[in-house]
C-alpha cells in the first residue's frame, strides 16, 4: 500500500511522575493527511503522551521527530513553533479572566480565532464574558479555536468530544475532515469508539504505558477494535441492561418530580417524574436548557416558577445543602466542580459524610471502609492517590461519582456521568446505575452519548428549546429517533 | 565523569524528595541552625534562660499564627487578629477588679464577637477577607481609642493571675505557664485539623469551595466557625501578651501582625488555601522568635535588624515554595 510519509515519529518515549510510571516505552507514527486515534483505558498514559508532545513535560527517555527532524520540545512555545497545537483534557483557559484577555495572553489572532469559532456558530460569543461563567462545551470549543488559530501541522485533541453534544461533535468531525484534506494531521483521544469508526484512519492503542497495537480503522469492526484494546472480547452492555430487567413497575411510587419548571428564556416549561427504581434519561442538543434544569434541581439556582416535589411534598431548595438533605444529589457535568484537587482520593470521597455541624467534631468510624468500597466498585486507579489532580481524567471522573456512593442518596442527578471513562468501566457504571435503581433510588441521567440511552434507561425525555418535546421508551429509542426529536422535529 | 554528575543529580533529587516528604524535618533543622548561630553570637543564649525567653516570645506568636493558619487553609486571612488581641487585653485589664475568670472570659468574648462579625462579612456578604479584616481592624482601633477615654478608663493593669499565667513559670522557674497554654492549644489545633470533620472542611473549602457546596455542606458555616476560632485564638494571645507586659496600651500586639502570617507561610501553609497544617506553623513561630533573639544579640541598628529579618523570612518562604512546586 502506498501510505503517506510520516509527519511525527515518536520512539521509545518514557515518562515517570515520581514513583508512578505513566509511560514505559511508546512508539507511534502519525502520517500526513491522517486522523489518528490514540486509545486506551483510563490511566494508560494518553494524556501524558499529549503533554510530552505539547512540550509541557519533557520525556524521561525517547525521541520525537517532526518531518524527520529531531524535535524534543522543552517548552510549550517550542512545541508550537514545531507545529503542534493542543486541546488538553482540562480546559486551559484562565477562569478569572475574560475570553478576550485569555486570547491576548496566548497572543492569539482574534480574527482567525473568530473564523474558527464561527464554524460552530459561536461567532457571536461575547469575548468579554468571564471564562468561569461559560459552560464546559463552549470552553472546549474556545480551546479548539485557539489551537486552530496557530495554524498547526499536527492538532492534538485530548477527549475534546467528551463534553460536546452530538450536534457539536458532528460539526467537529466535518471540520477535521476538511483539515485533513488541507494537510493537517490530527491525533484524537476519545473513549467513544463510534467516533473512531466514524472519522479516524488509524488507531494506536496504549496499554499500561506501552503501545500494543496499531490498526487501520478502515478494515475492522468496532468489536475488533474493542478486542484489540482490552486484549479479550468483552461484552460492553451491562449484565442486566434496561431492556432485560423487569421494567420499573408503573405503580412504583414517585420519588422525585418537577412541575412546570421555568427559568428565564432557557427553561420554558419542564415537568416530569422519576419513580423509585427508575433510570430516566434526558437528551438534548447543545444549549437547550438542560444545564439550567440541572442547576435548579440540585439547588444551585432558583426557578422563576414551578415546583420541585420530593416524595410528593413540595420542596424549596435554597442551596445544594437543602437538596442533599432531601436525598437529591448531583454528579456535575464538569468534574472539576466535584473535586478537591489538592486532597487525597480518600478525603474527596468522604467529604459527603461531614456535611452537618453535628458531624464536625469527629470523623465517621466507618469512613475508611466506605471509601474502600467506592474505590473498589468503580475500580479507581489509586497509584497517584495522594492528590486527586494527579489522577488521569477518567479516574477523576470516577471520584466525582464515588463521593455519592459513599454517602448514599435517594435521587441521583447525573449530568453526563461517563465523560472520559473508558469503555470497560463505562459498562461497569451502567451496571452500577441499574443496581442503584434496583436498590430503590431514582436516577435522572442526562447524556450526550445517545448510545447510552437504551443501555441504561427505562424511559427517555427529549428537551428542545426549553421544553420537553418527546418521551420514548428507552429500549426502543435509537440515535436517529432521539436526534429527530432533539432537533424539535416531532 | 558523566556518571558522577548523574549520580550527584540523583542524590540531590532524592534529598529534595525526602525534604518534600518531611518538610518539618527541614524546618526543625533550620531552627536548630539558628539556635546554634545565636549561641555562637551570645553563648549565654544556649542556657535554659535563653531557651525560655525565646519560648516566651514564641507562645503568643504561635497562637496568633494558629489563627492565620486556620484561615489561610480556607483561603482567608485575618488582618484584625492583632487588634483583636489588643482589644481583648484591654477588656481583660479593665475587668480585672472582677477577678481573673471574669476578666479572661470577657476578653475572649471580644474575639468571639469580632471573629463572628468577620466571618459573617466574608462568608455571607462575600467581602474579600483582606478588606473585611483590615476594615475591622480600623473599626476596632477607633472604637477602643474612644473607649479608653470613657467606659474602659479605669484599670489598664492586669490581674495578678493573668500576669502569673503569662510570665510565670513552674518546676523551679524552668517551664513558663504560657508555654503550657500554647502547648495545650497546639494539641487542640492539631487534633481539630487532622481528626475532625470541621478540620477537613477547612482544607476542602480552601481547595475548591464549589465541590464542597455541591457535596451538601453549608460552606458559610465552615467559614464563620473559622473566623470565630481565629478570634478566640487572638484573644488568648492578647491576654498572654498583656500579662507579660503587665499593662496594656493600644499598640500591644501590633508588631505581631506580619510575623503571624509569616510564621504560617514559613511553616508551609499556602495563602491560597487547601495546603498546610499547624505543626509547620509551630516551627515557623519558633524560627521567627529565635531569629528575633539573634538579631537583638547582634547589637546592630534597628534598620539592619529589619533588613536581615525580612531577607531571612523571604528566603525561607521562597525555599519552601520551591520545594513544594518541584514535582
Ligand atoms: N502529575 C502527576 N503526578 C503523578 N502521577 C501522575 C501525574 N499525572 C499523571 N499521573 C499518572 O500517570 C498515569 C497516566 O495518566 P494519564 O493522565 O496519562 O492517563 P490517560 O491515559 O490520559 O487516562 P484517562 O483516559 O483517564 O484520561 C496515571 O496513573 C496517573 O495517575
Ligand atoms: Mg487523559
Amino acid at each position: 500500500m502506498n501510505r503517506p510519509s510520516p509527519l511525527l515519529t515518536i520512539s521509545g518515549v518514557a515518562k515517570a511522575y515520581g514513583s508512578v510510571v505513566a509511560l514505559k516505552a511508546v512508539d507511534m507514527t502519525v502520517r500526513r493527511h491522517e486522523i489518528h486515534a490514540l486509545l486506551g483505558a483510563n490511566g494508560a498514559g494518553k494524556s501524558t503522551l499529549v503533554r510530552i508532545l505539547a512540550g509541557v513535560h519533557p520525556a524521561d527517555r525517547g525521541t520525537l521527530e517532526v518531518e524527520g527532524k529531531t524535535a524534543n520540545f522543552r517548552t510549550p512555545v517550542e512545541a508550537m513553533r514545531g507545529g503542534m497545537a493542543t486541546v488538553f483534557q482540562d480546559p486551559a483557559l484562565i477562569r478569572d479572566l475574560t475570553i478576550a484577555q485569555n486570547l491576548r495572553l496566548s497572543q492569539t489572532d482574534p480574527a482567525t480565532f473568530a473564523q474558527w469559532l464561527d464554524e460552530f456558530d459561536l461567532g457571536s460569543l461575547d469575548r468579554d464574558r468571564m471564562v468561569r461563567d461559560l459552560p464546559l462545551d463552549i470552553l472546549r470549543l474556545v480551546d479548539l479555536a485557539r489551537a486552530l488559530a496557530l495554524n498547526p501541522k499536527i492538532l492534538l485533541l485530548d477527549e475534546i468530544t467528551a463534553a460536546l453534544t452530538a450536534d457539536q461533535a458532528e460539526k467537529l468531525f466535518e471540520l477535521l475532515d476538511r483539515l485533513k484534506s488541507d494537510g493537517c494531521s490530527v491525533v484524537l483521544i476519545t473513549h467513544r469508539l463510534a467516533e473512531v469508526m466514524r472519522i479516524c484512519d488509524t488507531a494506536t492503542i496504549l496499554r499500561d504505558g506501552r503501545n500494543v497495537a496499531e490498526l487501520e480503522v478502515g478494515g475492522i469492526t468496532q468489536q475488533e477494535l474493542v478486542h484489540a484494546m482490552l486484549g479479550s472480547p468483552v461484552d460492553l452492555a451491562p449484565d442486566t441492561p434496561a431492556g432485560t430487567t423487569a421494567p420499573t413497575p408503573a405503580d412504583a411510587e414517585t420519588v422525585f418530580a418537577v412541575e412546570e419548571l421555568a427559568s428565564g428564556e432557557a427553561v420554558r416549561q419542564v415537568s416530569f417524574a422519576v419513580r423509585r427504581g427508575e433510570v430516566l434519561g434526558l437528551v438534548a442538543l447543545e444549549g437547550q436548557g438542560q444545564e439550567r434544569v440541572f442547576d435548579i434541581l440540585c439547588g444551585e439556582r432558583r426557578p422563576s416558577s414551578g415546583r420541585i416535589l420530593v416524595d410528593g411534598s413540595p420542596c424549596r431548595f435554597l442551596s445544594p445543602a437543602d437538596a442533599v438533605r432531601q436525598g437529591v444529589v448531583l454528579i456535575p457535568g464538569d468534574r472539576l466542580q466535584a473535586l478537591l484537587p489538592s486532597l487525597p482520593v480518600y478525603q474527596n470521597l468522604v467529604v459527603t459524610l461531614i456535611t452537618r455541624i453535628r458531624q464536625w467534631l469527629g470523623l465517621p468510624a466507618d469512613e475508611r471502609a466506605r471509601a474502600a468500597n467506592a474505590i473498589d466498585s468503580l475500580s479507581i486507579d489509586t497509584r497517584a492517590a495522594a492528590q486527586v489532580r494527579r489522577l488521569s481524567g477518567g479516574n477523576q471522573q470516577k471520584v466525582a461519582i464515588g463521593r455519592w456512593l459513599v454517602s448514599g442518596f435517594r435521587t441521583l442527578l447525573c449530568f453526563d456521568p461517563t465523560r472520559g471513562i473508558d469503555i470497560q468501566t463505562k459498562g461497569e457504571i451502567y451496571a452500577l446505575l441499574r443496581k442503584l435503581a434496583a436498590d430503590g433510588a431514582a436516577v435522572l441521567l442526562y447524556t450526550s452519548e445517545l448510545a447510552e440511552i437504551p443501555l441504561v434507561c427505562d424511559r427517555v425525555l427529549v428537551m428542545h428549546n426549553g421544553l420537553i418535546v418527546d418521551e420514548q421508551v428507552a429500549a426502543q429509542a435509537t440515535e436517529a429517533s432521539l436526534l429527530t426529536a432533539a432537533h424539535g422535529l416531532v | 565523569m558523566v556518571d558522577s554528575a548523574a549520580a550527584a543529580t540523583t542524590v540531590r533529587a532524592r534529598l529534595a524528595a525526602k525534604a518534600r516528604a518531611n518538610p518539618s524535618v527541614v524546618l526543625g533543622g533550620v531552627c536548630l541552625l539558628l539556635v546554634l548561630v545565636t549561641g555562637f553570637i551570645e553563648p549565654e543564649y544556649l542556657s535554659l534562660n535563653g531557651a525560655r525567653s525565646s519560648l516566651l516570645q514564641a507562645a503568643p506568636l504561635g497562637i496568633l499564627a494558629g489563627a492565620q493558619t486556620i484561615l489561610m487553609l480556607t483561603g482567608g486571612i485575618d488582618l484584625s487578629v492583632t487588634m483583636i488581641a489588643t482589644g481583648s487585653a484591654y477588656v481583660a485589664a479593665s475587668q480585672s477588679s472582677h477577678g481573673a475568670a471574669v476578666a479572661i472570659l470577657m476578653g475572649v468574648a471580644v474575639g468571639l464577637v469580632v471573629g463572628a462579625a468577620n466571618g459573617v462579612g466574608v462568608a455571607v456578604f462575600r467581602v474579600n477577607p483582606l478588606i473585611m479584616t483590615l476594615a475591622m481592624s480600623g473599626i476596632m482601633l477607633g472604637t477602643f481609642t474612644a473607649w479608653t477615654q470613657s467606659i474602659l478608663r479605669g484599670s489598664t493593669v492586669v490581674a495578678p493571675f493573668i500576669k502569673e499565667l503569662a510570665a510565670g513559670s513552674f518546676l523551679g522557674n524552668r517551664l513558663p505557664y504560657s508555654v503550657v497554654v500554647w502547648a495545650a492549644i497546639s494539641l487542640i489545633l492539631i487534633w481539630l485539623l487532622r481528626r475532625t470533620g470541621w478540620g477537613r472542611l477547612l482544607y476542602a473549602v480552601g481547595d475548591n469551595e464549589t465541590a464542597v457546596r455541591l457535596a451538601g455542606v453549608r460552606t458559610w458555616q465552615v467559614r464563620i466557625a473559622a473566623y470565630i476560632a481565629a478570634g478566640i485564638l487572638g484573644s488568648i494571645a492578647g491576654i498572654l501578651l498583656a500579662g507579660r507586659t503587665g499593662a496594656v496600651d493600644l499598640q500591644l500586639a501590633n508588631a505581631f501582625l506580619l510575623p503571624s502570617v509569616a510564621a504560617a507561610v514559613i511553616g508551609g501553609t499556602s495563602i491560597f488555601g487547601g495546603v498546610g497544617g499547624y505543626t509547620g506553623t509551630i516551627l515557623g513561630a519558633l524560627i521567627l522568635s529565635v531569629l528575633n533573639s539573634m538579631l537583638t544579640f547582634l547589637n546592630v541598628g534597628q534598620d539592619i535588624q529589619q533588613l536581615v529579618y525580612g531577607t531571612i523570612v523571604l528566603a525561607l518562604a521562597w525555599g519552601y515554595a520551591g520545594l513544594a512546586n518541584r514535582e
